[in-house]
Order: C-alpha cells, then structure tokens, then sequence
C-alpha cells in the first residue's frame, strides 16, 4: 500500500542516476511514510525492506511516471507535488531534508520510465486503463491460437487475419485524428451503421499499418456512396469487386506501390487495404461468398486490389486532378472491375499505331460484341513513352482509346460466323462504342522495362447505373 | 512486463439474426393479386411478358414492379408498393 501521507519514489536499477542516489532511497525508505517503488528489481534499492515490486509497471502507468527517479509527495491520499531525475535542492526541498543527499552531485537527469518505453503505452493502457473501445469483447480459450480462432468465428477471407486485439485497435486508432465513436456509414449488404473504431479492427485484421487507416476510412467512404453501388458490387454473379486506385502524397508516405509488379503481390500498403474493406464488408456488414457474394466464379482481386498511380513524371495529370481534385491533394478512386486483361504490343512506335492496337483489344474485352461501359486502362511507362515523345496527353490518349474501340456495328451484329451474341442487325449501320463516353480512367503504373499494359474490364452493362468514386484522404 | 493475456474485440456488427419460418405457400392461387418484380436485368420484359400471359390465362390479376436497376438494391417505397400491391411475388431475373 502507498502511504496516504508521504512520499513514493519510483526507481528503476537499470538507470544511472537511480543507482547515484541509492543512499538517497535507503535513507528516505527508514522513515515509515516512504515507500520505494522498483520497475524492473524488487531487489533494488539494496537494504531496503518492502520495495513494491512493479515490474507488471501497474504503479507507474496509473501515476504517469515519464522518468526515474521520480520523487512524489502524497497529502491525503493524492499527488501533492512531484520532481524527476535527481535534483538536490528540489529533492531537499519536496521532503523538507536539508541535507538530503549531500555528499551527491548537485544535478543528475534521470532515464525514460519502462512504462513509457515504445509499444509499452499501449500495452499498459489495455491492461489497465480506459481504452474507450466499445466492441464486444470476445474470450478466447487459455490454449487457443488466436488465428485459428479468427478462422474458426468465420471472420477470415481465407487467408490468416491478424487478430483484433486491444492493443493492435488502440496503436491503429492512432493514425487517425478521428474519433473511434464517428459514424462512417451503413455497411452493405446488411446496413448495419459502422464507427471507425470498426474500421480500425478490420484494418487491424487485413494487416495494416497505423499510418494506412486514413486511407482505409476514404475508401469506406467512396464504397458506401449509393452510386459506387457496393451492394450489388457484392451480390454480383459476375467476376468484379472494388478496385482502389491511390493517388498524391500518401501513397509515398506509406509506401505504395506504382512500380514493378504494381498490380501484384509484395506491397504490404497495397495488399491490405483493399483487404480491409472487403473484411469490412463480410464481417461487419455480412456479404460473404456464396450467400449475398454469389459471384460465380470470382477474382483473386476480391482479396485485395489496390495500387497506386505513377505520378513520378510531372507532365502526366493524376488520375485524381483528372477528377476534380487538386495537384497535391491525397484521393482514393474506386472502381468497380476485374482482371488484369494483358495488352501486349511490341511492335507499334507511334501513337496512332498505338491507340488502335489499344482499342482492338479493349473493344475484345468481356466479348467482343458486347459493351462494357467502363474500364480502367493501366499504361505502362514504356508504353506512356511513346505518347509522351508525341506530346499526348492523358486527354488525348483517353479520346483515342475510346475511339480506337468503337466498332462498326455490322461487325459485331448477332448471329454472324453462327454465334448468337451481338447486337440487332437493325443497327448495323451505326458505330457502336464499346465504352460509355466517360468511361475511360487512364492509370499510368508499372515498371520501367515491358511494353505490357493492363485492361481492368468494369462491371455493369449500363453506363448510367453506376459510377467511379473518389474521395480525398483525410488524416 | 508479461505480455498481456488478451481478449479478441467482435469486428462483426453484433447483431442477431431472427430466423424467421417461411410462409406456407398458398394451397390455390384462385383470388390472389399477382405481383411480377423485375430486378432489372436487359430482358426481364421479355421474360416476364411470358409469364404474365400464363397468368392471365388462368383468369389472375397480374400487377408489374420493378427496381430501377439492377445494380442496386430496391428502394423502400418499391417494397412498400409490392407489399401493399400483392399476395404473392414472382421475382424475375433474365439476362
């Protein structure tokens, strides 16, 4: 027990000044209003009987020590006044000793308290204090790995989730100025209304970082816009779910991935975002394959399939400006689309060659007699190169894409070569656009060597019944 | 310091579901409001053109509902206007 009046010392063995002033602690520990308090050695001060042992670091969290030693005076069973590290006078003058330590140096700063070490805030804060969390709190079996039973709650997309702890939510949190109480939105499919201490625990369990939670929450919030249409997204029988496209300074903050292999594995940032809102969308609002997800054969990019633009060269305009945002500005857009459709062209040198090879194999997409309103278009740097040394820009390049695939309609009219797919032979005489007139996202991403791009083919078959959505990312 | 022994928090959103029994399905037709709810797909007219005619056969009143798209979920007051509208609902696909 602390004393209700007196004075409590919190000390530590490992610390130079602590040990300076071990006279000082056996001398203060004689008189019976004194209690010695060890982080890391009931042992220490040596002499002294009663040291309470607080290697659990219980005492020190619950007094918000910051540095050994700290001298505190207790008046009435509360903190009177207090002074670290060793200062002699203030020392002799908080206990009223005037010689208190005189044969010592005058000054001496003292160490970091072990409860303020890194990681340790968290830990204590979980254990002992407030943590302000309002999920339920699910006991685990003494012997049970918590993967296993993240898998066996049905809260695991099939691979391993990190499992949502206290300390992990209160860490990612952090990398928010949001509160956890805000309401982000309702969850499809079952609509249940969604704080961003829900989102916290979902990135958690995708394997994020603190510092990708501002991103994560802008990409919950362009998915619950009713025109992202997120519920039928799921629900669909057909192959997309939502693609994320990162643009400005924080995809270098955390450390995106627009370059070799941007579309693939190996980037921690690109692969868990993603993840954290399609966990988001099966455990919180319920859309799970096979039940509301009746996809019927689905994509590995339902996992996870998030990149980021390429905006290494200052002449090309982000995706983001492209959509109303300004230069500098942190967006995510997402998109409803599937893939990655290879577009392989090694031979065409200008840009006209270019865009129409482009178009041929934009215009296949899907099934070449059919629309596809939407598509983003990754274009690789080598590819860009050639547009570049042309003067192309994005708007150029997108205008030719989209003209590059309309076809003549009586090339594409049902019943030709004996296959029913087309349209009606009534409009054989029209071009027909495979792409809605804004259906075009033009993405520059990619490693420098390979003239590969990639089609990202979109969901839906009319223009007017879903959109693109990009949101900035707030801190 | 031990690492702390801890606890997992729910990510789900803490609900309940109530299963609910389906409803019998009527022993006759013969009297009941016919609704036909189409989702949206390209050729649900077609289809449910075809479906209407069978009804109408057998001397049913047959009422059309239908989501603006399929991509989205029906409105409220589409519901409402099937609930308020029908006895029984024949929800139509068709691409």
């Amino acid at each position: 027990m602390l004393p209700e009046s007196g004075f409590v010392v919190f000390a530590k063995r490992d610390c130079p000044t602590c040990e300076l002033i071990e006279p000082v602690l056996q001398q203060l520990a004689a008189r019976p209003s004194t209690r010695i308090i060890s982080q890391d050695d009931p042992g220490f001060p040596t002499q002294v009987a009663g040291v309470i042992d607080d290697r659990e670091l219980e005492q020190s969290f619950h007094h918000s020590i910051e540095i050994v030693p700290t001298l505190i005076r207790m008046e009435a069973g509360r903190e009177a006044e207090r002074t670290y590290g060793w200062d002699a006078a203030e020392w002799r003058r908080v206990t009223g000793i005037s010689d208190l330590g005189k044969e010592l140096p005058g000054f001496q700063p003292g160490c970091g308290s072990l409860s303020c070490a890194p990681g340790a805030e968290d830990h204590l804060r979980a254990r002992y204090g407030d943590t302000g969390l309002q999920a339920r709190k699910v006991a685990l079996g003494e012997w049970d790995d918590p993967i296993e039973a993240c898998f066996e709650r049905g809260w695991s997309d099939g691979l391993p989730v990190v499992p949502p702890t206290d300390v992990r939510i209160l860490r990612m949190l952090a990398g928010t100025r949001r509160k956890p109480d805000e309401v982000i939105g309702r969850i499809p499919p079952m609509l249940p209304e969604c704080t961003v201490e829900k989102v916290a625990i979902s990135a958690v369990m995708a394997g994020c970082k603190p510092e990708y939670l501002p991103v994560v929450l802008a990409v919950v919030e362009a998915a619950l816009e009713p025109m992202f249409c997120m519920h039928g997204l799921l629900a669909t029988t057909y192959f997309a779910g939502p693609i994320i496209v990162v643009n400005g300074p924080v995809t270098r903050k955390i450390g995106m991935n627009w370059g070799l292999n941007a579309l693939g594995q190996g980037n921690r940032a690109n692969l868990t975002i993603g993840r954290a809102l399609q966990l988001l969308i099966r455990n919180y609002g319920g859309g799970r394959p096979g039940e509301v997800d009746r996809s019927a054969l689905g994509s590995p990019g339902k996992l996870s399939f998030c990149f980021a633009e390429d905006e290494t060269d200052a002449e090309w305009e982000p995706l983001s400006v492209s959509r109303g945002f300004s230069p500098g500005a942190s967006t995510v857009t997402l998109f409803q689309g599937h893939g990655v459709e290879a577009f392989k062209d090694e031979k065409s040198r200008t840009p006209e060659e270019l865009s129409k090879s482009m178009g041929l194999v934009l215009a296949n997409c899907g099934h070449p007699r059919s629309n596809m309103p939407r598509a983003i278009f990754v274009l690789s740097p080598e590819h860009h190169a050639i547009y570049k040394a042309a003067g192309w820009d994005r708007q150029r390049i997108t205008q030719a894409l989209q003209d590059a695939s309309t076809r003549p309609g009586s090339s594409i009219v049902a019943g030709l070569d004996g296959i029913p797919m087309g349209i009606p032979a009534s409009r054989a005489a029209e071009p027909v656009a495979k792409l809605a007139p804004d259906g075009l996202m033009v993405v520059r991403a990619g490693g420098p060597a390979g003239l590969f791009s990639a089609i990202l083919p979109g969901w839906g078959s009319k223009p007017d019944e879903l959109t693109p959505i990009t949101k900035e990312v707030r801190e | 310091m031990n690492q702390t022994k801890e606890w997992l928090r729910d990510p789900t959103a803490e609900t309940t579901s109530v299963k609910r029994p389906r409803r019998t399905p009527p022993a006759s037709l013969k009297g009941l409001r016919v609704g036909l709810f189409g989702i949206g797909k390209n050729r649900t007219d077609e289809f449910f053109d075809q479906v209407e005619k069978r009804f109408t056969e057998r001397g049913l009143a047959v009422k059309r509902f239908a989501k603006p798209t399929n991509a989205r979920t029906a409105p409220p007051e589409v519901m409402e206007q099937v609930l308020a509208g029908c006895d029984v609902v024949v929800v139509g696909l068709s691409d």
